[in-house]
């Protein structure tokens, strides 16, 4: 079990109201992701549902329980932190067994538990180093091993990947995934990393300044961003976000329209441009075309390899259907 | 970067200090070890010029066979480790005070740290005539407000007095050294611990008390080379009487009071092996962690 529901939950730090009230339900067994820019509260969300900080107000309730003023230990929660956080001075099995030992539970059954949760994450060769001694990926492991073998109503992880290079952490990535699916536990995650919260989540909550931008699936908030932060938020490359006469010829003030959702032509089309800096990823290519319609230039995907010289002239037509059209407050229409 | 040439450069410019040094050390050990085994008594006409008798190892046995040689070890042995055990624990729990966030902060820490800053007679004489004092001191006051008799620190309780007042010199000392320990300490270790379920104590012994091994094991090796060789302390309060005679007062009183330079001699290569096998005994225990 692992149903959390957060009613008007805030929190200030002394006059700095870094989180405005806000209401969250997160179901059992989901995958939910916060995600926003550094620095917009994802990870004081966290802190707050694991216990580690006080809400200012409001309630928190896990599995139909008020746990508002409930010390982290006795909340049910793995929490796997950034820096890892593992017990420099303790082998690999005494880390992993150590919410075991804290919790008293019986040798035998400890030394199984951690030789199972060892042998899920590949860690066997290695229950008797020390976690300096091990590579980042490894100590991820150990963490995740530590969180695992609590079997807790719910895993939390505040950027877990953040410190491994790009290949090791698509790896880690499926194989949270992997275990999210095996375990069927609620798993919050804090990211910056919009890929990582589009390939992972379940659900996904985006965040801007602690205040709840909009929660959906991720397709929901490809196809229907309830706002302009959320859509130039996700999906990469960015979305394009268009103003002046173009805009208001759709009847909106700001009109976005993906990378993806734009074809290229060399004779004719909606708007006129120069192509700049391309991006030739193999699978995909990205242009960038500066338009006289636009102050800015216009991010252009093209499927497969795609060449154009820089400083050629081309015309771009937008796929209607895929237009997103946004209001004076940047609020979809 | 360190190529020969550069590598060769550094030995030339740092022999001088490495000379130094060893002819600072070296000097006074030979005239001790030369001392030692002649017969040296200045107020009965010997001296250097004269030349001077050679008796063998006649000084080291009588040192030895003399009434307060083995007590005054004792003494020593005790008073290092009644202030390393008073100053560790204490300097562990006051880091941990000091760690905690409160108002005036700043000023507290350096309250703290001041006693470090007075000079052991200095603090001897205040502890002897200010605490002490059977009749003026402040524990006499103490005493005598709660209806019972004040204690003769320095006389019936001479041992623990001089304890007393050494370990609260170095208590700042271990604190300072801990205090940075433990703000060193990755805050995300604690709420990992908090979270896997370790009540505070459990916290304290699982995480922080490991943390801080290495700290110790430095406050332990540095305090007991400074304090096997108190002196001050107990030459401005008891005199070396009322058994707190240590080794170091033992030859001070040699050397000075019966004008024996060579009997102290003697007394001084046995005080370098008393160092020299608690020091090997320390880093059986604790050496340890200094490692990795």
């Amino acid at each position: 079990m692992g149903r959390f529901v957060l009613d008007k939950v805030s929190k200030s730090f002394g006059d700095a109201q870094v989180i405005p009230p806000l209401d969250l339900t997160i179901e059992d067994g989901e995958f939910t992701v916060f995600v926003g820019p550094s620095g917009c509260g994802k990870s004081t969300l966290l802190r707050l549902i694991a216990g580690l900080e006080d809400v200012t107000s409001g309630t928190v309730n896990i599995d139909g329980k008020e746990m508002t003023d409930v010390p982290p230990a006795k909340r049910g929660l793995s929490m796997v932190f950034q820096s890892y956080a593992l017990y420099p001075h303790m082998s690999v099995r005494k880390n992993i067994a150590f919410p075991l030992r804290m919790a008293k539970m019986d040798k035998a059954e400890i030394k199984k538990r951690v030789e199972d949760a060892a042998s899920v994450l590949n860690l066997t060769d290695y229950l008797d180093r020390r976690p300096g001694q091990l590579s980042g990926g490894q100590r991820q492991r150990v963490a995740i091993g530590r969180a695992i073998v609590r079997e807790p109503s719910a895993f939390l992880f505040d950027e877990p990947l953040s410190n491994l290079d790009a290949a090791l952490r698509v790896g880690m990535r499926l194989e949270i995934s992997e275990m999210h699916k095996r375990l069927a536990t609620t798993m919050i995650y804090v990211t910056h990393d919009q890929v990582e919260a589009m390939t992972m989540a379940d659900k996904i909550v985006v965040l801007q300044a602690g205040v709840i931008e909009q929660v959906g699936s991720p397709l929901e908030l490809y196809r229907s961003p309830r706002n302009t932060f959320v859509a130039g938020f996700i999906g990469s490359p960015k979305m394009n976000l268009l103003k002046g006469a173009e805009a208001e010829k759709h009847g909106a003030t700001t009109i976005g329209i993906r990378p993806e959702h734009i074809s290229i032509s060399h004779e004719s089309g909606m708007w006129e441009g120069v192509v700049g800096v391309s991006e030739h990823l193999g699978s995909d290519s990205f242009f960038h075309v500066q338009c006289d319609a636009f102050e800015h230039p216009l991010t252009v995907r093209a499927t497969g390899e795609v060449e154009l010289n820089y400083g050629a002239k081309i015309f771009l037509t937008p796929d209607l259907a895929h237009l997103h059209k946004f209001d004076a407050d940047g609020l979809r229409l | 970067m360190a190529t020969q040439h550069s590598r060769s450069a550094a030995c030339m410019m740092m022999a001088p200090a490495v000379v130094l040094l060893l002819g600072w050390m070296l000097v006074p050990l030979i005239m001790t070890l030369f001392f030692s085994f002649k017969k040296y008594l200045p107020l009965r006409g010997d001296s250097l010029s004269d030349g001077l008798e050679w008796v063998g190892f006649l000084n080291y046995e009588r040192f030895i066979s003399s009434g307060s040689f083995w007590p005054s070890v004792q003494t020593t042995l005790i008073i290092v480790l009644s202030v390393l055990i008073i100053t560790v624990t204490l300097g562990v729990l006051l880091a941990l005070l000091l760690d905690q966030p409160m108002w005036g902060q700043g000023v507290v820490r350096i309250l703290v740290i001041a006693p470090f800053f007075v000079m052991p007679t200095v603090s001897a004489l205040v502890w002897k005539n200010m605490f002490m004092d059977p009749i003026n001191g402040i524990l006499a006051h103490l005493w005598k407000f709660f209806g019972a008799e004040p204690v003769l620190w320095l006389s019936e309780a001479s041992l623990p007095s001089i304890i007393i007042i050494v370990s609260w010199q170095w208590l700042p000392f271990a604190t300072l050294i801990l205090l940075t320990a433990i703000q060193s300490l990755d805050s995300e270790q604690l709420e990992a611990s908090e979270i896997d379920g370790a009540p505070k104590l459990k916290r304290f012994w699982h995480i922080i008390l490991p943390h801080l091994s290495r700290s110790i094991t430095i406050v332990i090796l540095i305090q007991t080379i400074f304090v096997l060789a108190v002196f001050a302390e107990i030459f401005v309060t008891t005199g070396g009487a009322f058994g707190t005679k240590t080794l170091t007062y033992l030859i001070f009183q040699r050397v000075l009071d019966s004008q024996n330079i060579g009997l102290g001699s003697a007394g001084g290569v046995y005080a370098i092996i008393l160092a020299n096998i608690v020091a090997i005994f320390l880093m059986r225990i604790v050496g340890k962690n200094l490692d990795a």
